[in-house]
This record gives C-alpha cells, sequence and structure tokens, in this order.
C-alpha cells in the first residue's frame, strides 16, 4: 500500500525544505516577538501603538491572505523601492525568503503576546531587587529576567512552534517546493491523491511529534525547581 | 506608488458577496464542529481506556497535521476509492468543493473543541459531580444537566479564539478555487495588477469579521457566565 512509485526521494526533498522553513522561520520569528514584547513594554507611546497595530493585525487576518499578500505584493513593493533608489532592472523575490517573511511575522505576533506576559509574570519587586543592588537595567534584564521568562514562555513557544510547522503547508501554494507541493506533484501524476497526502500528513506528525517532545525536553532544562523536586522525591525513596 | 483605491471601491460588491461564502463557511463548521467536538470531548474524558483511545487518535491526527492536507485528502484523496465514487453522495457532496471545505473544517475544528470540552470538564469542581450523583442523578442526567452547562461556561473563551481560527482557516478553501474572500481577493488583483489594494481590502474585511466574532462571543459570556457576578442580597 505504501508503495511510493519512486516518489519517496523527492518528498525528502520537500521534507528538508519543510524542516529549513521552519527553523529558520522559528528564528526569526523570535527575534520579532522579543523586538514586539520589548515595544509594548518600553513605555514609549509610538513603539506601543506599532506593536499593538502589529500583533491585532496579524492575528486577525488569514495566514493564507498574508502569504499572498507578501508574495504578490511584495513583489511590487519591491519593485516599487528599488526604482525609487534607480535600479530600473526586475526584482523577484524569492519564494523561500517570502515563505519566511510571511511565516515569521506570524509567529513574531503571537511570540509576542508569550513574551510580554511571561515578563509581566515576574513579580516587580525583582527589578527593585536588583536595582537596588546596583544592577544596569541591561544587567537586570540579562541576568535576572530574561532567565526566568523563558521558563513561563516555553509551554506557549511550543504550541506557537507546532502552529508554525503546519503553516508551512502553507507555501506550497506560492509554488515553493516544500513536502506539501511534491506530495501534490506525486497525486497528479500517479493519480493516488489520498496515498500520497496520507504520506505526507504521516511525515508532518512525526515533525510535529518530535518538536513535541523536543519542548517537553527544553521544559524540564529551563526548571530547575522541577529538577530538583524530582531528584529530592527520588533519594526520599518511598517515604510519603 | 500609486495605489489604485478607487478599483477597490468599484470592486466592494463582489468583495461583499465573497465574504457571504466565507461567513457560510465559518458557521457551518463552527456548529457541526462544536457538535462532533462535544462527543469527542465527552468519549475523551472517559475513564475507559477502549472508549478514549479512539477519539484519541483523532484528536492526535487532526491537530497534528496541516489544514490544508486534510482539505486536499478530503477534495482530492476521496476520489481515489471506488466505492465512493460509485456511493450517491459522491456528485452533490465529496465533488464539490463548498461541501469538502465545510467537511474538513468541521473534522478539523471538533478535534480542538473536543481538547477544549475535555479542559473545561476538567475543570468543573469535583463537588459538585458528586453533589449530582449524591442526589441520585442517572448518568445522563449528570452529564445534560450538570457537566455540559458548567463545561460551556468555562470553555466559551476558548471557543471564541477557536471559531476566530476557523474564520483564519476558511481562506484555505481559496486551494480549492471556492469564490470565498481570499481567492476573490487574489483573483482581482491578479486581473488588474492590484495585488496591493486587494488583499488589504481583503484584510480589513476579515479583521471587521473577526471584531464582531469577538464582540458577539463577549455579549454572550456576560449573558451566560451571570451567576458569576450574582451579589447576595445584604440585609
Amino acid at each position: 500500500m505504501f508503495d511510493l512509485q519512486g516518489y519517496g526521494p523527492i518528498l525528502l526533498k520537500g521534507t528538508w525544505l519543510t524542516i529549513q522553513l521552519g527553523i529558520v522561520s522559528l528564528l526569526v520569528g523570535l527575534v520579532l516577538g522579543l523586538l514586539g514584547a520589548a515595544a509594548k513594554l518600553s513605555g514609549v507611546w509610538i513603539l506601543q501603538r506599532i506593536a499593538d497595530i502589529y500583533t491585532t493585525v496579524v492575528r486577525g487576518v488569514p495566514e493564507l491572505l498574508m502569504v499572498f499578500f507578501i508574495y504578490f505584493g511584495g513583489d511590487a513593493l519591491l519593485q516599487f523601492i528599488a526604482s525609487q533608489i534607480g535600479y530600473a532592472g526586475r526584482t523577484d523575490m524569492s519564494r523561500f525568503w517570502a515563505g519566511v517573511a510571511a511565516l515569521s511575522i506570524m509567529f513574531g505576533a503571537y511570540a509576542t503576546e508569550v513574551f510580554r506576559m511571561a515578563v509581566e509574570d515576574i513579580p516587580k519587586g525583582q527589578w527593585e531587587a536588583a536595582q537596588s543592588l546596583g544592577m544596569r537595567p541591561i544587567q537586570t534584564i540579562r541576568r535576572i529576567i530574561l532567565p526566568q521568562m523563558w521558563l513561563v514562555a516555553l509551554p506557549g513557544l511550543g504550541n506557537l512552534t507546532l502552529v508554525l510547522l503546519k503553516d508551512t503547508a502553507l507555501v506550497s501554494l506560492i509554488g515553493l517546493q516544500d513536502l506539501m507541493y511534491y506530495a501534490g506533484r506525486a497525486a497528479q501524476s500517479t493519480q493516488k491523491p489520498f496515498t500520497f497526502y496520507i504520506v505526507a500528513a504521516l511525515v508532518y506528525l512525526a515533525l510535529t511529534t518530535v518538536v513535541t517532545l523536543l519542548m517537553t525536553h527544553f521544559e524540564w532544562r529551563a526548571n530547575p525547581a522541577a529538577r530538583y523536586a524530582k531528584a529530592l522525591a527520588k533519594s526520599k525513596g518511598g517515604q510519603a | 506608488m500609486n495605489l489604485n483605491w478607487q478599483a477597490v471601491i468599484d470592486q466592494l460588491p463582489t468583495m461583499l458577496k465573497a465574504s457571504v461564502i466565507t461567513i457560510e463557511l465559518v458557521v457551518a463548521s463552527c456548529v457541526l464542529g462544536l457538535i462532533l467536538g462535544v462527543i469527542l470531548g465527552l468519549l475523551r474524558s472517559s475513564r475507559h481506556w477502549w472508549i478514549k483511545a479512539l477519539p484519541f487518535a483523532y484528536i492526535f491526527f487532526f491537530r497534528g497535521t496541516p489544514l490544508l492536507i486534510q482539505i486536499f485528502l478530503i477534495y482530492q484523496g476521496l476520489g481515489q476509492f471506488e466505492f465512493i465514487k460509485q456511493s450517491v453522495l459522491w456528485e452533490p457532496v465529496f465533488k464539490q468543493a463548498y461541501w469538502c471545505a465545510i467537511i474538513a473544517f468541521t473534522l478539523n475544528t471538533a478535534a480542538y473543541i473536543a481538547e477544549i470540552v475535555r479542559g473545561a470538564i476538567a475543570a468543573i469542581p469535583k463537588g459538585e459531580l458528586e453533589a449530582a450523583d449524591a442526589i441520585g442523578m442517572s448518568k445522563s442526567q449528570k452529564i445534560r444537566r450538570i457537566m455540559l452547562p458548567r463545561a460551556f461556561g468555562i470553555m466559551i473563551p476558548a471557543y471564541s479564539n477557536e471559531v476566530i481560527f476557523i474564520l483564519k482557516g476558511s481562506a484555505l478553501a481559496a486551494s480549492m478555487t471556492l469564490a470565498e474572500l481570499t481567492y476573490t481577493a487574489k483573483n482581482l488583483g491578479a486581473k488588474n495588477y492590484l495585488h496591493i489594494e486587494m488583499y488589504v481590502a481583503a484584510g480589513v474585511i476579515y479583521l471587521i469579521l473577526a471584531w464582531i466574532i469577538m464582540i458577539g462571543f463577549r455579549l454572550f459570556e456576560n449573558h451566560i457566565n451571570k451567576h458569576k457576578r450574582y451579589v447576595p442580597p445584604t440585609t
């Protein structure tokens, strides 16, 4: 039943592109999320409004519309910028980077909220305590706030990563040759759409399962208190 | 950069007509998905492994794979099977992009709703269920009178998020050339080289729809959770 009729290697190639796309978008998206959260928490009115508009618009507009907008609209925009600075030739937005732009902008909008809530979760007294020790704001953020923020932010980021991974399938609709794209091609030429789409679905399922396992691991690593509690319970043996 | 906003105004009737299809898709999948999701959520909350195994596998598959694949599995994939092609449902249902979209969105959202229902059931204070047992309610009475009403009150905020996700997911129907909002925007944009204008217009319509959904749910939530704001009269 799972005779891939020679389409196995090409599906693997698509899977590799899906993974690359996911990782690059995740990294860019994390940066956008941190910037967005910093803007929202900055107390500077104009930065806060920009971040507000960013998160509201992106979270209320379909992912597919974003992908199309950045790919088709972004091309027109690039062309315009190129002509303004006196470049007369044709500009072509690469599909890969259009995909990365769309996916990371979407990830960043949700991540902004996750980071903002995680920072707000840290008691104000800690900022004050760091200040009273003579730490500069940047030191406070690096030594006190960031290490604790991850603990609260990780579960949310894990969910967003799963959403991101599934959303990578959308780039096949702008012709980027990812797993979904090749599955469609194979489905068309073999007339066995169900077989190939279910194979692709199982590959996505495997990828999301790996991400889930990795996330559980990271959450465990980021939480020394939980590890300590477990070690303590173990050393005490059966005592209740 | 000269953007042609007059074109947007000219095409507004077409865009609004397309958003009616988007709204139909969302409403149909919300209602059907809620029914299926509640059933799956109840089964998933069962204590017996043979009852919860199947909903678990269902939820795992539909939450772990892209919605786009689920759409193609139903819209194109089902045609691979002779017995479906022979069945009476083939012509009126499985060959139609419209119904396939509703089926795919319903199956997808039901998996997420089932998890929300499970969480809400777990959040019902245990004493209330014990009280139902204590006054001799049967199992179905307990589910109907205590569990479901309480769970609905708890799950509304999460469900409203899910409805927004269906609204956003409905754009994927464009991939099967169903003339809903995103597809129409893409087509009009490509025909007249007005990509930016048409996508911005579609984006604004989506934002308005999302905004209406959020306000509607806030009003509904205030109504259904009235008891939380009840202050006993002091004498």
